[in-house]
């Protein structure tokens, strides 16, 4: 997880970040390195969306793809489609090409955030294959909704990789850390071991307008263990192992998803829809 | 009860400072030194945050200023080892009311406070530093402070602090004691103090807003919690009446794209 401080609207001051972190991830041997949410150019853009959008074949995203030959990444980036509408995308990029690209669905519009005004939902979530394993994409707000997790682990992922731009608030007395930090970390680690997947969070750092990014980047295993753990508040770079075979000992141990009635709940579901 | 978890606000505040700061391409602040203690602290973060010195406080008496600010403002600029600077405000403000003798105590603070302002900003100029701010959130929701005036920065690490938090943070970075102590003034006459102006205290108001504001208490539930209905009603009034001061002129829209209105980008833009 390269735990950055991105420019706000300064995509190539950002895509030298993408360089200086590939460069990194290389030099430790590391097979995937994920980049935060909007990392490419920062998260409150407002106005400036339509200006840093790139599509699936910019100079932008050509550079992507190159150093995707070097260590497979993620990138948080505006993404724009064929009809002009902008998503904030996460896309994985592998050998040169773009393996999946994940259009956040959960847009928070709500408090501090203005997501909707600004990026079109996406209207999709699918696990994909990769030369490491099976992984989900999910983009910051995505995982407060435990429906996206639910599909994710269904349809195979053993890694859920979520790159946000969590901004802190909140200084409850006695905690180490915001109260919004709390909450992630409680929600990483029980979507974890519930699901028996590897959580991958890579959260950035920074302030833009005076909100600041907790960062605390980290990987959670399938027992709910923290694997490793970035900086809070710093710049940093986090590592860790994500372990098929943790995955297997954990689902062996606690089947839940091989008894998951997918039946019953779709049943539940068309019923409630149904009203 | 109104948080006051200091090591987290610390950490928090004095990033934001180095973060702000260092992103506009500079390494310093500028901070008017009143003897108070939201100064003080404003001070002695921004000391933590980018190295005592490459912070200035500026210390802007009138003649008829408390001997004590300035003393005390003198204990934190030897405590955080700041560099300072004193430009006195009397010239220019006696030059200006001899024209106009019969200006109230409240026409006289308020130009006060924005001469100390023009000299502020004067001298981040001078300096190639950035204004920092000391408004606490509890006088920036009362509307308690000169727009364009004490209310003027261009970063303020206090205005989400109460000012509950703010005594208990400089407690905790060491702002002398006898600062943190003294009943808050505004210094503008002898013998005046915020809270005898106010009609209330700030612990009993922090208390209040933070209900109100931050856990979005409505008016029977705040009664609820014992707060007295018309201490409710006045402090709701003054946040309502001081909005503006929180706001940009009004802008009369004419075109496609107004300013803040669809004209929308952050300040760090670029940055």
């Amino acid at each position: 997880m390269a735990q950055v401080n991105p420019k706000l609207g300064d995509v190539a001051a950002n895509l030298a970040l993408y360089e200086a972190g590939v460069r990194d991830a290389r030099d430790r041997d590391v097979d995937v390195v994920v980049f935060p949410e909007l990392s490419l150019t920062g998260y409150f853009l407002r106005d400036m969306v339509p200006d840093v959008a790139v599509t699936l074949s910019s100079p932008e995203m050509e550079r992507l793809k190159a150093l995707s030959r070097e260590v497979p990444l993620v990138a948080g980036l505006v993404l724009e489609g064929p009809d002009h509408r902008f998503f904030n995308a996460a896309v994985y990029l592998e050998d040169g090409d773009v393996r999946h690209v994940h259009r956040k669905v959960y847009l928070p519009t709500y408090g501090m955030f203005d997501e909707q005004r600004y990026f079109a939902r996406g209207g999709r979530l699918r696990a994909f294959d990769t030369r490491h394993g099976r992984f989900a994409l999910l983009v910051c707000e995505d995982l407060w909704h435990p429906s996206t997790v639910y599909l994710a682990a269904l349809d195979g992922a053993m890694t859920v990789l979520c790159p946000s731009a969590s901004p802190l608030r909140g200084v409850a007395d006695g905690a180490a850390q915001d109260d919004n930090a709390r909450y992630w970390e409680l929600v990483t680690r029980s979507y974890a071991e519930t699901y028996g997947v590897f959580v991958v969070h890579a959260n950035r750092v920074g302030f833009e307008d005076g909100v600041g990014f907790w960062g605390g980047s980290g990987i959670l295993d399938p027992f709910g263990r923290t694997v490793c753990k970035g900086d809070y508040y710093e710049e940093d770079f986090a590592a860790g192992e994500v372990s098929h075979a943790v995955v297997r000992r954990k689902r062996t141990r606690a089947p839940l998803m091989r008894d998951e009635d997918v039946d019953l709940t779709i049943r539940e579901l068309e019923r409630i829809r149904g009203g | 009860m109104v948080p006051t978890n200091v090591s987290l606000m610390r950490r928090i505040l004095v990033a934001f400072i180095r973060n702000e700061v260092r992103k506009v391409g500079l390494e310093r602040v500028v901070v008017g030194l009143s003897g108070g203690v939201d100064s003080s602290l404003s001070a002695m973060l921004a000391a933590e945050a980018l190295g005592p010195g490459q912070v200035l406080g500026i210390m802007m008496p009138y003649r008829d200023s408390s001997a004590e600010s300035l003393e005390h403002a003198r204990l934190v600029v030897e405590k955080s080892g700041i560099r300072s600077d004193t430009v006195e405000i009397t010239p220019q403000i006696d030059a200006y009311f001899a024209a106009f003798p019969d200006a109230d105590p409240k026409r006289r603070g308020n130009k006060m406070a924005r001469e100390r302002m023009t000299i502020l900003y004067d001298h981040s100029a001078r300096w190639d530093a950035l204004v920092a701010g000391t408004s606490n959130k509890t006088e920036l929701l009362l509307g308690y402070g000169t727009l364009h005036g004490d209310m003027a920065s261009a970063l303020n690490p206090l205005g989400d602090l109460y000012k509950t938090q703010v005594w208990a943070l400089s407690e905790a970075v060491d702002v002398p004691e006898a600062v943190v102590s003294k009943e808050p003034s505004a210094d503008l006459w002898a013998g005046q103090t915020d809270e005898a102006e106010l009609g209330f205290s700030y612990r009993r108001v922090d208390e209040l807003l933070y209900l109100m504001v931050d856990q979005r208490y409505g008016r029977a539930e705040l009664v609820e919690a014992g707060f007295a209905p018309d201490f409710i009603d006045d402090v709701a009034r003054r946040i309502m009446t001081s909005q503006f001061k929180r706001r940009l002129p009004v802008i009369a829209k004419v075109s496609h794209r107004t300013i803040d209105r669809d004209f929308r980008y952050s300040r760090d833009w670029g940055r």
